[in-house]
């Protein structure tokens, strides 16, 4: 597993710089720059804020003025939000963002895993039917239309529910439903195709012969089989995650890192919105390679050192 | 392989029949509904906030325009942005796909590879990136050769080609996943033998091969494309007013939801149109499938 790891090594940390790299320079190329307001202000002052913020000189020299900082662990500073470093901003977002995530990572899993199981040890009867209609409407239900309806329900018309902000464990509730939703929708379906595969094997007919209890058998033998795809699907699954929570953000008032990425955007601040990029994709990376490195202590038939 | 009963095979299933016809009214509305609004329902007026009537069946919004009226409008610009999407991806993704197949080793390594790798990268936020890149210089390059209809659809056109450039990924692999077990086989080998060019087996040989399975694929990527487009929407940095799509009109409907008044026509009509599609669509692309692949 630490052979795997350190053979993907030098991939990983091209694919970073191919990131930071795109990232710097597509900011770049968008038209408008960061201090453009209203009311043009001075040349003399604009410079010496480009000066204050590292964008003068050449691009090239700029780029690699950015890329010594990064490696250093510099993200520089927010040219929207005065005097604040994008570390700052990230230390204090991340761990809101993680927070939901993390939570709705666990939801998905666990509740697409338990559909996809239920639905398919009652294949092709009226129960399996409704548990994939149920899936599919999940998946045909944008993130932004769940999270208002769950306001609407529990947050407004039963009040059990606080209908936003942050701080108390019960405003993380709606959001990690919401966020979880269409994920669970999808392992549900790869966990039914895959456990029904399993269920039709040698070795499952040879445990039923044996007189194991149909129990044991799906649960104890067929499902460390079965979950396989759904491994695989964790680190997509965390990307998308990361792209959920902008929205559900948006939609709870929640402070996470997803409502800067958006804002950053906007309000063209480069080394902010480059900020995020980075940490989402560095974390992204180490977390499929964590991935990877599971599958194949779960799957002894694989050997990844290919 | 698609044989010529499958469609009715689908098809005698009643549900299949239901999410058809969705499709078609949907579809139907989108394209001639709009017209025929009197002009009245299109512009702004006096009338805010109207809960839906028989004059305005789904109610009317903060500036007093008619919500049938913009869904229809946003179902428009959501189908085509959906429809043309997957065809960029369907293009990018099955070529791709072929060629790793087709080449196999090494090749087909790096290649697969690489869509592993922008797999977990977080996609839809370089779309982002991207658009807000490269839209004002498409607009200002449209604006200097005087290309009106680029001018003002800018949005869309980059809409179309960056979604399509990230829904291509399955796919390929898809594609690939074929490719690699029709390759193999003895009319393929016969057709090497022959000396017939690389060129000419995989656009004569395996193209028609796995067209039914493309073809499937691409039920599947319109509701994903329609999605994705919905969520850059609703940020405020996909389809920009005065033109809607169904993600900017959910956008305004959930900002319609407060505790003081709550206007759920905004939200539930856009709502249900959109999901009712994509569930349609979904499920018409989940029965061709089995229908193909019954191993699945």
């Amino acid at each position: 597993m630490l052979k795997l790891i350190i053979r993907r090594l030098p991939a990983l940390f091209f694919v970073l710089f191919c990131v930071i790299t795109l990232t710097f320079f597509l900011v770049r190329l968008a038209p408008g720059g960061p201090f453009d307001r209203e009311r043009k202000i001075p040349p003399a002052i604009e410079a010496q804020l480009l000066a204050k913020y590292q964008l003068d000189g050449p691009l090239w020299s700029q780029f690699t003025g950015y890329l010594a900082d990064v490696v250093r662990g510099d993200l520089r500073l927010s040219t929207k939000y005065r005097n604040r470093s994008v570390n700052e901003i990230l230390a204090q977002t991340l761990p809101v963002t993680f927070a939901l995530g993390g939570l709705a990572f666990l939801l998905a899993t666990a509740g697409g895993v338990w559909l996809g199981t239920f639905a398919a040890v009652r294949r092709d009867t009226a129960a399996d039917r409704l548990a994939m209609g149920v899936a599919l409407l999940g998946l045909s239900i944008p993130m932004f239309v769940v999270g208002p309806i769950l306001i609407l329900l529990f947050g407004l018309w039963l009040k059990w529910l606080p209908v936003g902000g942050w701080g108390s464990p019960a405003q993380l509730i709606l959001p990690a439903i919401t966020l979880a939703v269409p994920f669970a929708a999808v392992i549900s379906r790869l966990m039914r195709t895959s456990l029904l595969e399993v269920l039709n094997q040698d070795f499952i007919r040879t445990a039923k012969a044996k007189g194991l209890p149909e129990r044991t058998v799906v649960y104890k033998h067929a499902l460390r089989v079965a979950i396989l795809p759904v491994v695989t699907y964790l680190g997509p699954l965390a990307a998308h995650l990361l792209t959920g929570s902008i929205v559900v953000e948006t939609v709870f008032n929640i402070p996470g890192a997803g409502g800067f990425f958006v804002n950053s955007i906007l309000n063209r601040d480069g080394f902010l919105l480059g900020g995020v990029v980075i940490v989402y994709c560095g974390l992204l990376i180490v977390f499929n390679l964590l991935v990877d490195a599971s599958y194949a202590l779960l799957d002894r038939r694989i050997r990844v050192d290919a | 392989m698609l044989e010529p009963g499958t469609a009715s095979r689908i098809l005698r299933r009643p549900t299949a029949r239901i999410c058809l016809g969705i499709l078609i009214v949907v579809a139907a509305a989108a394209s001639l509904g709009p017209e025929l609004f009197p002009a009245s329902y299109r512009e702004p007026g006096p009338l805010q906030y109207a809960p839906p009537s028989w004059q305005h069946l789904f109610g009317t919004d903060l500036n007093g325009r008619d919500v049938l009226y913009r869904v229809l409008l946003g179902a428009r610009i959501s189908l085509i942005v959906g429809l043309a999407g997957a065809a960029v991806s369907l293009f990018l993704g099955s070529a791709y796909g072929l060629i790793a197949g087709y080449a196999g080793g090494k090749v087909d390594n790096a290649m697969m590879r690489l869509v592993d790798i922008m797999y977990s990268v977080p996609r839809l936020i370089f779309i982002l990136i991207f658009i807000n890149a490269f839209d004002g210089h498409v607009r200002d390059f449209a604006a200097r050769l005087d290309w009106q209809w680029l001018v003002s659809y800018s949005r869309i056109v980059i809409l179309i080609i960056t979604l399509g450039l990230i829904e291509w990924l399955t796919m390929a692999r898809i594609v690939r996943g074929q490719v690699l077990a029709l390759k193999e086989r003895s009319f393929i080998h016969a057709a090497q033998v022959l000396g017939q060019s690389h060129l000419k087996i995989i656009t004569r040989h395996l193209l028609p091969n796995i067209l039914p399975i493309i073809i499937v694929y691409l039920t599947l990527t319109v509701p994903a494309v329609i999605l994705d487009e919905s969520f850059l929407s609703f940020l405020g940095l996909g389809i920009q007013p005065p033109q809607a799509s169904w993600g900017s009109l959910l956008a305004e409907g959930a900002q319609s939801i407060n505790p003081l008044k709550i206007y759920w026509w905004l939200l539930f009509f856009p709502a249900a149109t959109m999901s009712g599609t994509l569930l349609a669509l979904n499920y018409l692309g989940d029965r061709l499938r089995d229908t193909l692949d019954p191993r699945r």
